[in-house]
């Protein structure tokens, strides 16, 4: 039984601080991610997601430089590059993903100058991959708290305005007959992705706040039509990539015998895509 | 600034930016910036997998951008579009990352991937780039307008037999040999702005599709060329230059498509108000009022706002 177990749980997983850790805080983003997330699929703004989660690295590599508690570089960049992409008009369909593209360039551009000054002026060459690809393992128990306190209001925003929210990315002209203002329902939402994104990018790298803001969200959606339950979905989906991603990648350090663990992203970013392919199509396609 | 080493920077980041310009002009016409962002961004997975094998790095961008290019056109034919280029990117960016454990040797030049070293171009790379770019115009301009037909009014396209999906993948295919060529020399954003911004610009100033391509690649000239200037001067990233020189041509060709045409659309539509028809037979701004309805940077075009 001992032996079966070690089979698919390599001794040491649940003794290893570094693995309660990235555990928890995982769990805990990809939560948040699954059920931001599942509105930032519903009204077509993965792109928007994903944008967010790159520039809020100009702002980690900004408050690199300044000195400053990188979170808020992080979270405070994110918010005001959703202001940004809300002014020039991310809220129409058809020139949404220009514009996100516009204020995505302009920010890796900034993010690429303030990195260019932190590496020339204090020498750290690793801080290019350290933003851009955060490892789940790397997590500090002491940044738990603060996961928690950037997480509450992006989930508080989704969860006080899930109905105007949801009535808003279905029928927009219905939100705005029944009184919504549809444009600031807009930008609250763009807000929680945006706080959503940041924190995710900031511990456990730009590739998997993608990864889990999109993926969990758009295979939720495939399985159920009912928003609530696909937003449950997504969390869980988020939750199983997560935890699994991080069980493989401690037993990846097993496997073989160079005594090499594979990235954590790896694992998670494949499980979200397994997820993916293996829901079923929907019956009525969802529209573009 | 003009002499020795810099000269085939001066050439390579030329081709780069017609290249960009021509392409850029249908990344922003089908409102495909999303894919124009995520294969360049995913195909430094290439790059990392070639370093690991020992091959060269262009063909691993070229086979990471095709293979990106055509899992964004199969998942997309199961779902939502922007959710596969979404789940096609972290996948070849977790791909990416596990190369790169596995070569720790290759991790400093993921910056020079992203951010782009133009100044540091050798004179040997400019015959593959000139080769592939040439190869990218050329196949745009011959698929110039089943492309442009299937882009506007995929319907009609549809009816005279221009298959929407096929037209997609043709496309993605192209955007995947420009950014394999480009990725090396350029980085991944300097490409994705310059694929953006210029054309953008170029579309609010004028929606006839051949004068705003034209204007497209001549923006972007300008944009690399001030770009590489400034970066020379003060020994900044040209990545920042370009990214921002970008969104300053799209805010100006918001600009100008606002106070500029929209005063004049204004202007037509009160005549055809008055005189009880349409304004067309009022001179060259009637039949620029009439045309322009694509303008501003990406809205959607009418039918019949451009000529076909």
């Amino acid at each position: 039984m001992t032996h079966l177990l070690h089979l698919i749980v390599e001794p040491g997983f649940f003794a290893n601080a570094p693995v309660r850790s990235a555990l928890l805080a995982g769990g805990i983003v990809a939560v948040v991610s699954g059920i931001v997330g599942s509105f930032a699929v519903l009204r077509g703004q993965s792109y928007a997601g994903h944008a967010l989660g790159d520039i809020s690295v100009a702002g980690g590599s900004a408050s690199f430089l300044a000195g400053v508690s990188p979170l808020w570089g992080f979270a405070g960049v994110g918010v005001l590059a959703a202001g940004v992409m809300d002014m020039i008009g991310v809220q129409r369909p058809r020139g949404r993903d220009l514009a996100t593209g516009i204020v995505r360039g302009a920010g890796l551009g900034l993010g690429a100058l303030f990195l260019y000054f932190a590496t020339t002026h204090t020498s750290t060459t690793g801080a290019t991959i350290t933003i851009l690809f955060g490892s789940l393992f790397t997590i500090s128990s002491s940044l738990i708290p603060v996961i928690v306190l950037f997480s509450l209001p992006a989930l508080g925003i989704v969860l006080v305005l899930y109905r105007p929210l949801l009535l808003s990315s279905a029928a927009a002209e219905l939100a705005a007959a029944r009184g919504t203002s549809v444009r600031l329902v807009g930008v609250l939402c763009l807000i929680a992705i945006a706080l959503t994104v940041s924190l995710s990018a900031l511990t456990i790298g730009a590739i998997l706040s993608t990864a889990l803001l999109i993926g969990p969200a758009a295979t939720g959606l495939r399985l159920t039509s009912r928003p609530g339950l696909a937003m449950a979905w997504a969390a869980l989906i988020g939750l199983a990539a997560t935890w699994l991603g991080v069980l493989l990648a401690y037993d990846s350090f097993y496997w073989g015998s160079a005594r090499h663990g594979w990235p954590v992203s790896f694992f998670v970013v494949t499980l979200i895509l397994v997820f993916y392919l293996l829901s079923p199509r929907p019956v009525r396609r969802v529209p573009d | 600034m003009f002499s020795g080493f810099m000269a085939s920077t001066w050439e390579v980041a030329s081709i780069v930016a017609v290249v960009a310009g021509v392409i850029g002009f249908f990344v922003v016409l089908r409102g495909a910036a999303f894919a124009a962002d995520a294969i360049p961004q995913g195909a430094f997975t290439g790059a990392a997998a070639a370093s690991l094998i020992g091959v060269n790095t262009l063909i691993g961008l070229a086979v990471a951008s095709l293979a990106g290019a055509l899992g964004i056109s199969w998942l997309g034919r199961r779902g939502r579009r922007d959710v596969a280029t979404a789940l096609i990117l972290v996948v070849m960016l977790g791909l990416g990352a596990l190369f790169l454990s596995f070569s720790s040797e290759y991790a400093p030049e993921i910056y020079a991937l992203l951010f782009g070293e133009v100044l540091g171009v050798s004179a040997t790379e400019i015959a593959p780039v000139a080769i592939l770019g040439g190869l990218c115009v050329v196949a745009t301009l011959l698929l110039f307008r089943p492309l442009l037909l299937s882009s506007l009014m995929p319907e009609l396209a549809e009816a005279r037999g221009v298959r929407a999906s096929r037209m997609e993948l043709v496309f993605l295919i192209v955007l995947a040999l420009a950014t394999s060529m480009t990725l090396p020399v350029t980085g991944a954003l300097l490409i994705f702005s310059l694929m953006i911004g210029p054309p953008a610009a170029a579309r609010s100033v004028t929606s006839r599709p051949l004068p705003a391509m034209l204007l497209s690649v001549l923006i972007a000239l300008i944009v690399v060329w001030l770009s590489i200037a400034a970066a020379y001067q003060t020994n900044w990233p040209v990545g920042f230059f370009v990214g921002t020189l970008g969104a300053v041509c799209y805010a100006a060709g918001r600009g100008w498509a606002r106070f500029w045409r929209g005063p004049r659309r204004l202007a037509a539509a009160r005549r055809e108000a008055a005189i009880g028809t349409p304004a067309r037979t009022a001179g060259s701004a009637g039949l620029g009022a009439e045309r322009r309805s694509g303008g501003s940077g990406g809205s959607p075009p009418r039918a019949g706002s451009v000529r076909v």
